[in-house]
C-alpha cells in the first residue's frame, strides 16, 4: 500500500462543460490538468486527482471537513473553484505523513489522545491545525484558545475534549506556543 | 451541491473586468468567493459569467492614505485583521473582523467582497457605516465614490451598478482621543450576528460625550447608524440613566421580523445590552459606570 498516492495520472471526467487548463503544485508535485470551470477545488482533488483524504461534508463552508492548505493558509476547498487555484501551492492531508507512512507528530498525537473516532473530520482538522502551527503566530494553548483554533471544524464524535489534548500534546512536542 | 454552468473569465485589469461586466449583463465579480460560491452551490445564485478579479495586480494592497485605511478589492479579511499598522490607526477593524466566520474563511474572503455582498448581519459593511467610510467603484464611465450611508439599500443590495466594480473600501482612521469598541452576539462561534454594535466615542475634558458614532447590524434589512441613540448621548455625562435612555432609543432601529433565530423583541433586548457595553468600553469606563 502506498501512503503517497500517485497523482501523475489524469483521471478523465466526462463533461460537456467549458474547460480551462490549470497548473498547480500539489503536495510538492507540479501538475497540469484541464478542468471544467465549474468544478469545485474539493471535487477536483478527489475526482480528477484521486486524493480522497480531503473529505466533503456540507459543501457550503460550515463543517470544515474539506479544509486544505493553499499558499500556506488553511482554506475551504469546497468554497473555491479549481480554476481559482491556478498557480497555487496546495497541501492536502496526504502530505502530512512520511512517504513510508510514518505519522507526523500531529497525527501521532491524535492517535495517542484518541482525538478521532469515525475520522471524517480529521483531515480538515489536521490541515487547519497544521496551518496554525506553521503560521509563526504565537498560539494560545489554553482550552479556550484551542477551541477557538478549531472552531471552524465540526466533529460529531469526540466532543472535542480529546482533540484539545491532541493539539496541546503536538504543540508542546513541536515547541509551538 | 454543484454550481450551475457559467462562463469563467480571468480578468487582467480593472478595465478588463469592467468591460466584461458591461458586455455581459448576467456577469458577476468573484474575488474570495466565500459567500458567492456557497450561494452558487445552493443554486441561490446562477450568474451567466464569473469575472475573476483574483489575479489583477495591485488590488491586494492595504494603505493608509490621508486619514483613511484604504483596502483593495483583493485584500483578505485575515490580512486586515493581522495588520499592526491598521490596528494602530483604526482598531475597530480588528475588533470586528475577528468575529467574521473562522480563520480558514478569513484567509480567502475579502473585506471589499463582504461589503459588496451586503449581508445585513455582516460586520464589515457595518464598520464602513460606523467609520463614515466609502467605496470607490469603477464602471464604463469612470470611477466614483459611494459613501457608506448611500451604499446599502436592502438585504444583499447595494448602490453599485451591475456594470461597476468596487475597487477599494476606505475606512477613516480613529479620531484623536477617541475610543472604540465592537461586540456581537451569535448563537455559535463564527455565525452571523443576531445583533452587533460598534461604537466610536470621544469624551471631552469635562467628562461629557463630545463625539459619538454608533452602528449596528443584524437588526434590519441593512446595517444601521443609530443616530438617535448618538443624540441621546452627545453633551451628556456618562451615567447609567443616560446609557439606558440611549439603549432604549436605539430599539426603534430594530425592524427585523421574528425569524427562526430570534424575535424582534429579543433583538431589541440584545441591541440594548450590547450598546451599553460598547459605549462604556469605548469611553474607557467599563469598570465603573456611575449610577
Amino acid at each position: 500500500m502506498s501512503y503517497r498516492p500517485d497523482i501523475s495520472i489524469d483521471i478523465p471526467t466526462e463533461s460537456a462543460d467549458p474547460t480551462r487548463k490549470i497548473n498547480l503544485k500539489l503536495n510538492g508535485q507540479e501538475i497540469t490538468r484541464v478542468v471544467s470551470t465549474r468544478v469545485l477545488l474539493s471535487d477536483f482533488i478527489r475526482h480528477n486527482v484521486g486524493l480522497t483524504g480531503t473529505h466533503v461534508g456540507c459543501e457550503h463552508g460550515v463543517c470544515g471537513a474539506c479544509t486544505i492548505i493553499i499558499n500556506e493558509r488553511s482554506s475551504r476547498s469546497c468554497l473555491m473553484l479549481a480554476v481559482q487555484a491556478d498557480g497555487a501551492e496546495i497541501q492536502t492531508i496526504e502530505s502530512e505523513c512520511g512517504s513510508d507512512g510514518t505519522l507526523s507528530v500531529l497525527q501521532q498525537a491524535f492517535m495517542d489522545c484518541h482525538g478521532l473516532q469515525c475520522g471524517f473530520c480529521t483531515p480538515g482538522m489536521i490541515m487547519n491545525i497544521r496551518s496554525h502551527f506553521n503560521s509563526g503566530e504565537k498560539l494560545d494553548l489554553s482550552d479556550e484558545g484551542i477551541r477557538e483554533m478549531i472552531s471552524g471544524n465540526l466533529c460529531r464524535c469526540t466532543g472535542y475534549a480529546n482533540i484539545l489534548l491532541a493539539v496541546r500534546q503536538a504543540a508542546k512536542q513541536l515547541g509551538k506556543g | 451541491m454543484k454550481p450551475p454552468l457559467f462562463t469563467y473569465y480571468l480578468a487582467n485589469s480593472v478595465e478588463d473586468a469592467v468591460q466584461q461586466l458591461a458586455e455581459n449583463p448576467g456577469a458577476r465579480i468573484i474575488a474570495g468567493g466565500q459567500s458567492l460560491i456557497p450561494a452558487m452551490n445552493f443554486r441561490l445564485a446562477s450568474p451567466d459569467m464569473l469575472v475573476d478579479i483574483g489575479k489583477i495586480p495591485g488590488l491586494n494592497k492595504i494603505s493608509i492614505i490621508s486619514g483613511a485605511v484604504v483596502v483593495g478589492a483583493n485584500v483578505r479579511h485575515r490580512d486586515l485583521e493581522l495588520s499592526s499598522e491598521v490596528f494602530a490607526v483604526q482598531p475597530i477593524l480588528r475588533q470586528a473582523i475577528v468575529n467574521v466566520a473562522h480563520v480558514p474563511i478569513r484567509h480567502r474572503g475579502t473585506s471589499v467582497g463582504s461589503i459588496c455582498h451586503a449581508d445585513a448581519a455582516a460586520e464589515t459593511p457595518m464598520i464602513l457605516i460606523l467609520t463614515d467610510g466609502w467605496v470607490t467603484v469603477t464602471g464604463p464611465g469612470g470611477s466614483r465614490k459611494i459613501k457608506a450611508q448611500d451604499l446599502f439599500k436592502f438585504h444583499m443590495t447595494t448602490a453599485i451598478d451591475p456594470d461597476e466594480m468596487a475597487v477599494s473600501a476606505h475606512f477613516p482612521i480613529l479620531p484623536d482621543g477617541a475610543g472604540c469598541s465592537f461586540r456581537e452576539f451569535s448563537r455559535r462561534k463564527g455565525d452571523y450576528a443576531l445583533a452587533a454594535v460598534g461604537a466610536i466615542v470621544k469624551i471631552d475634558n469635562q467628562g461629557r460625550f463630545e463625539t459619538v458614532r454608533l452602528a449596528a447590524c443584524g437588526i434590519a434589512s441593512t446595517p444601521k447608524r443609530l443616530t438617535h441613540a448618538e443624540d441621546a448621548l452627545i453633551g451628556q455625562k456618562m451615567n447609567q440613566s443616560v446609557l439606558d435612555r440611549a439603549a432604549k432609543v436605539a430599539g426603534q432601529y430594530v425592524t427585523a421580523p421574528d425569524d427562526t433565530l430570534a424575535t424582534n423583541a429579543y433583538r431589541r433586548h440584545l441591541l440594548s445590552g450590547l450598546l451599553k457595553d460598547v459605549v462604556a468600553q469605548a469611553a474607557g469606563l467599563k469598570a465603573e459606570v456611575p449610577t
